[in-house]
């Protein structure tokens, strides 16, 4: 049965679509999804002492039947040690109290951008993504020098008078705090920025005009109308601190371990293959939740939008 | 009654030395003569000569700034498949997978995704015999993959405020949608691409975690010659490089920016 012959405009969309859509996805889907099963997989096998270093999960016996093995045990022993857990609790404290604290210095700071004059505007965001295009571990390592024992911070603060000795803020949770809000404030602040500028002024006019103090109308308007805004900020930053490996292993202390610090101590010391990738399967449980609501309030808004 | 300003100014330049300070500093001190980097005892270059010697650092530098380039050239070029297809094909079958695949990659922790791709190659190397062993091309793989998403947003934006007149004109006066797309679109989009390119080549030169899982023997990045180096204390050869990257950054920033400004910016709206 030979299928009717498309002609040309049908043909060429159809081939676009394969190319636009088909490669990215078919990439994604090797290099994105498939390790994620992968990993899966390695969380239900035993290390052992072999390259790689786990146990096969199927064996095909002589018989033509297949054994299959799953290990509980990494899930278990995650769940068991308080260690574990409390890396976890220890993360998810991390990660909200800094997105907290990214929202509290980032809102004010992307309504002034926006409400700026316009031709400041450009310079004013530019100077807040500059820091995003430099290197990340070099940002990072810059605090070493600010906070450490006779960094500029205690040096400044002992010239000062304001203290007698050198107070200790490196490698405590404090320096975990400064370190993860210097680095993600931009991600918190530029979804903010666009979502106040596109806010429509005359409702506040509106609200001015019918008497209401400009206190009030940025409660009863501008916050519930940047709630879109704020959501995708908030994700921005909570979903990658959730993980984060390098501040509170350069800035952090040994209270102040973190699940990202975890994986990488069982993978590269330890050699635990499957104990970490265990450990991976339960971070990443635990970001889906935040992850589809964001994923559904970007949708909401650019639906909205167009 | 209009709202008093200076509150949300003295935010604005609380936030604004809270982010430069930190890199300022770091800048004044690559220039301390002192091997303690926080204790000023005079000016000089000498850090910058023995950055220039550090032929570990040189190696690393070398290899990331390749890994760099060719991601960034695939990933503007997946990229702006996966825009193309957001923006001009509208809803095909299976949109919302591909929004949430090219979202992920963007806010998923380095760690799992180092970890999972490290695993990934270790099953087909057992499998297919491919890739024999780690180095360049495991590490450029990896990279590519939340580049693209990267990219995927940046020319997204661009496509979607783009004019469509021209392309209009020129598919009403008989062109193909190939050639539409090579002589009419991508001249418009090209600042877009322009940023994608250099967003992927720093987001690759600034990669640690990820590289550390992907790569193998002999192939190591200039950020996990930095982490080693920065483990062990402060050390004023990283202020060096630092403010390389940072004056390097600055510069290109800038030319980027005038370009989308000046390269069609007023036009394409």
């Amino acid at each position: 049965m030979a299928a009717p012959v498309p002609n040309r405009p049908v043909r060429d969309r159809r081939l676009s679509r394969i190319v636009n859509v088909g490669l990215p996805y078919l990439w994604l889907g090797l290099f994105f999804l498939l390790p994620l099963g992968i990993v899966l997989r390695i969380s239900l096998a035993e290390p052992a002492l072999a390259q790689p270093p786990y146990t096969a999960l199927w064996e095909w016996l002589e018989s033509g039947m297949v054994t299959i093995q799953l290990n509980f045990g990494n899930f278990m022993l995650v769940w068991a040690d308080d260690l574990y857990l409390v890396a976890f609790l220890n993360s998810l404290r991390v990660a909200l109290v800094c997105t907290l604290l990214c929202l509290l210095l980032g809102y004010p700071m992307a309504y002034a951008i926006a409400t700026a004059p316009e031709r400041w505007r450009l310079l004013l965001l530019m100077l807040i993504v500059l820091p995003f295009w430099t290197s990340f571990l070099i940002r990072v390592y810059a605090w070493i020098g600010i906070l450490k024992a006779n960094g500029f911070l205690n040096n400044f603060l002992l010239w000062l008078g304001v203290i007698d000795e050198p107070l200790a803020i490196l490698h405590t949770q404090v320096a975990v705090y400064i370190g993860v809000v210097y680095s993600y404030l931009p991600f918190m602040i530029l979804p903010l920025y666009a979502n106040l500028t596109r806010l429509d002024r005359s409702l506040l006019e509106a609200a001015a005009d019918l008497g209401c103090r400009p206190w009030r109308a940025f409660l009863r308007v501008t916050l519930p109308l940047s709630r879109a805004g704020i959501i995708a900020g908030s994700m921005l930053v909570f979903i990658p601190v959730v993980g984060e490996f390098v501040i509170p292993d350069l800035l952090g202390g040994p209270r102040t371990l973190m699940v990202g610090g975890m994986l990488w101590t069982e993978f590269f010391s330890n050699k635990d293959w499957p104990l970490a990738a265990a450990l991976a399967m339960v971070l990443l449980g635990l970001l889906v939740v935040p992850f589809v609501l964001m994923q559904r309030w970007q949708q909401r808004a650019e639906a909205r939008g167009s | 009654m209009k709202p008093r300003r200076w509150p949300l100014y003295t935010v604005l330049a609380f936030g604004y030395a809270f982010l430069y300070v930190p890199v300022l500093l770091l800048i004044v001190y690559s220039f301390n003569e002192s091997r303690l980097v926080t204790v000023w005892t005079g000016f000089s270059t000498k850090w910058y000569g023995e950055l220039l010697r550090n032929q570990q650092l040189l190696d690393a530098a070398w290899l990331s700034i390749r890994i760099a380039a060719t991601n960034a050239t695939f990933a503007v070029v997946l990229g702006t498949l996966a825009a193309n297809a957001l923006v001009r094909h509208g809803r095909f079958r299976g949109r919302g997978g591909f929004e949430l695949l090219l979202t992920a990659p963007l806010v998923m922790p380095d760690v799992i995704i180092g970890l999972s791709l490290l695993l990934l190659f270790v099953a087909m190397q057992q499998t297919i015999g491919w890739p024999d062993g780690r180095g360049f091309t495991t590490i450029t793989i990896a990279h590519l993959t939340f580049s693209m998403a990267y990219v995927a947003v940046v020319v997204r934006a661009r496509l979607a405020q783009m004019d469509r007149s021209l392309e209009e004109a020129a598919m009403d006066l008989g062109a193909r949608p190939l050639t539409v797309y090579l002589r009419i679109t991508l001249p418009l989009i090209a600042p877009a691409l322009l940023s994608g390119w250099l967003l992927a080549f720093t987001l690759s030169l600034d990669d640690l975690v990820i590289a550390s899982f992907v790569s193998g023997p002999g192939s190591t990045t200039l950020p996990m010659v930095v982490y080693s180096s920065v483990r062990m204390g402060v050390s004023p050869q990283i202020n060096a490089l630092a403010t390389l990257i940072v004056l390097f950054v600055t510069v290109a920033v800038i030319v980027v920016t005038l370009a989308l400004r000046g390269g069609g910016g007023g036009r394409a709206r």
